[in-house]
């Protein structure tokens, strides 16, 4: 009974926090504008020099989340190598 | 699998060149359109599943090693976290490179441009980086995927199972 209780209590809880943060989001298809779009496309060409807002974003201004993209794709090879590789057993 | 009919052949045989070329286009203007070396390793890596369908594992792997594809992705990784610490007069992944002149150094105009391909800095080299490392390792998954359900050591010698022709 005592749990059913906390559950209860648990469960209202989060909802009145999801809720309270939906409410408060942006109407759906209008995103608004943050700062920090305004900087990158006002910036990007002068401080990169580079035309592709995208690319300076993904490359540079990001670039330490690119570093983690590449070891995500390092590790994926590294566990097919381990899961396909032959073993010596058969022989 | 075995080889695939001539048809399919002779198609690798003229597609594959320019997917790969496609490919390396896209790498190296990823600073400059739509793409980037994420994007064009994929499709050169494409070639790599390309040619193991069309011609079967055995030919493809008496033609190019593993450890061709395993050396490109490793050179790409460390080529892009060299560049990335070479910027740390300033800041990890400073761009060191845009617009000092030199190695894809120059200066773009701003505003609306047709593009230059000697810029952008580290991005570039960046883009490459990934480009290498995305060839191999999808190569890589491809290749080591093939040996490990297609070909297999019977009694003769190595042979491969698949298609029966």
């Amino acid at each position: 009974m005592k749990r059913r209780v906390l559950f209860l209590v648990a469960v209202l809880v989060v909802v009145g926090v999801f809720w309270g943060a939906l409410s408060r989001i942006h109407p759906f298809g209008d995103i608004g504008r943050a700062p920090m779009d305004d900087y990158y496309l006002e910036n990007a060409q002068q401080e990169r020099s580079v035309n592709n807002v995208v690319t300076s974003i993904v490359f540079d201004y990001r670039g330490f989340d690119t570093l983690g993209e590449a070891a995500v794709l390092f590790t994926a090879v590294c566990s097919v190598l381990a899961l396909f590789r032959k073993g010596s057993e058969g022989k | 699998m075995n080889p695939l009919s001539v048809v399919v052949r002779t198609i690798c045989d003229i597609f594959a060149w320019f997917m790969g070329i496609f490919g390396v286009y896209i790498i190296i203007h990823g600073h400059l359109t739509p793409g980037g070396g994420f994007q064009g390793g994929a499709v050169v890596a494409t070639m790599a599943a390309f040619l193991l369908v069309a011609y079967g594992g055995k030919k493809v792997l008496s033609f190019v090693r593993p450890g061709f594809y395993s050396g490109m992705e490793t050179a790409g990784l460390l080529l892009f976290i060299t560049a990335g610490f070479l910027g740390m007069g300033t800041t990890f992944f400073y761009n060191f490179l845009a617009g000092r002149g030199g190695l894809f150094g120059a200066v773009v105009p701003i505003g609306p441009n047709s593009g230059i391909l000697n810029s952008a800095g580290t991005i570039s080299v960046m883009n490459i980086a990934v480009g290498l490392e995305v060839i191999g390792g999808l190569s890589l998954i491809l290749i080591y995927m093939f040996k490990g359900i297609r070909l297999f050591d019977d009694h003769a010698g190595r042979s491969e199972s698949g298609h029966d022709r």
